[in-house]
């Protein structure tokens, strides 16, 4: 076995120096590489997000809302799709409830230019899986809670528990309620 | 000591999950499914690989002193190369492991083979003990993900084979998996014994 180096101050600062600057190098160098990549995927699924849950469109534009919340005010991102005429057609909203059964839960919604919703696609969860992961599902048109073509109005979406129409989601309540709040916080969003 | 003892020793006899009991966390949070407990072995497996690699190769330039605090360096970065990579080239992968990636780092095999392996060991048979330290990780935490998967969804790497019924969800939540782990492990080593 080779020698150990001694544990002299000199060679300890020079090991750790070392050792850094090259780690620091070669993250550099595929940050470098991996920079593009990343964020394309990051463009490629909101664009593949609004693309879903918006009906039929020939563009859209993207602007930034201030919606007032519980929680206070937050910025939200907003997608208004506009047909070859330049009729708006719907807008897509990137929305978020932060109590999710597993904590913050974001998904994509569409509403039509009567603001029925026409489609939602969830971008992050940490919902229980097997449980309020199914969230994903559940609410859509083939699902056996579909509140696709409904329209929040002034009321807003509720489970069916808290006097809504809702069918809540088998055993997650609480993932269905934070998605209902989620679709009505993106349908102010909407309406501003 | 000769190669054939080290591929032994990663897979069987010294498996880190089944024998040494080491990264019991990842491998409880990971294994909800197959492909997820596949994937997640492979990403460390790599990191082991590579960190044991440059760790020996530095061993005789580093103080005792501040060995662990290198190490760690080292580690973290290999950590963070396969994070970049993995959200970049495979973003769908990132999204159901991406928690877990970071908590390599802390992963007490990777660092357990630094200390007790490749600071003692030449590069060769360091490479070789990450590699299959590695992938004895990656049969266990795919075994416990395909049992937790079947039981829990009714699902083999995905595919249903149960129609349309429910899954005993209790194996994909962590109860199930620390009643797998231990059933597995029991029935691993009574085997390795036998």
């Amino acid at each position: 076995m080779a020698k150990k180096a001694e544990s002299s101050l000199k060679n300890m600062l020079l090991a750790l120096t070392f050792i850094a600057l090259a780690a620091g190098l070669a993250l550099a160098l595929v940050n470098n590489v991996t920079k593009g990549p990343i964020e394309n995927v990051n463009k490629e699924k909101v664009a593949k997000a609004v693309a879903k849950v918006l009906p039929q469109h020939d563009k859209y534009t993207i602007d930034t809302v201030i919606v007032t919340t519980e929680k206070g005010d937050v910025k939200m991102a907003r997608y208004t799709a506009v047909d070859a005429n330049g009729n708006i057609v719907g807008k897509a909203i990137e929305s978020f409830d932060p109590n999710g059964f597993g904590g913050k839960l974001s998904a994509m919604v569409g509403f039509d230019a009567e603001g029925n919703i026409s489609g939602y696609e969830i971008l992050a969860s940490s919902e229980t899986p097997g449980l309020g992961a199914k969230a994903d599902k559940w609410f859509q048109k083939e699902g056996k809670g579909n509140v696709i073509t409904m329209n929040p109005g002034a009321n807003g979406l509720k489970v069916k528990k808290d006097g809504g129409d809702v069918d809540a989601i088998t055993g997650s309540t609480i993932t269905s309620r934070a998605f209902c709040r989620l679709v009505n916080t993106a349908f102010e969003a909407y309406n501003k | 000591m000769k190669a054939s003892e080290i591929i032994k020793n990663g897979l069987i006899k010294e498996n880190p999950t089944w024998v040494l009991v080491l990264g019991m966390c990842p491998t409880l949070a990971t294994t909800t499914s197959a492909i997820n407990g596949l994937c997640m072995g492979l990403a460390t497996t790599f990191v082991l690989m590579m960190s044991n690699i440059v760790i020996s190769l530095l061993k005789s330039v580093v103080p005792d002193k501040v060995r662990i605090p290198c190490f760690i360096v080292v580690i973290a970065t290999f950590v963070t190369i396969v994070q970049m990579v993995m959200q970049g080239f495979l973003p769908s992968l990132f999204e159901s492991l991406g928690l877990f990636i970071p908590l390599i780092v802390v992963n007490c095999i990777v660092l357990g083979r630094a200390e007790a392996f490749a600071s003692k060991n030449n590069v060769w048979h360091s490479l070789l003990d990450g590699l299959f330290m590695g992938l004895g990780f990656t049969w266990a935490l795919t075994l416990l993900g395909i049992v937790r998967e079947a039981l829990g969804a009714g699902t083999f790497f995905g595919n249903s084979f149960i129609g349309d019924a429910d899954g005993m969800l209790l194996f994909i939540l962590a109860p199930g998996g620390f009643i797998c782990l231990g059933l597995l492990m029991a029935l691993i080593n009574h085997l390795r014994k036998a």
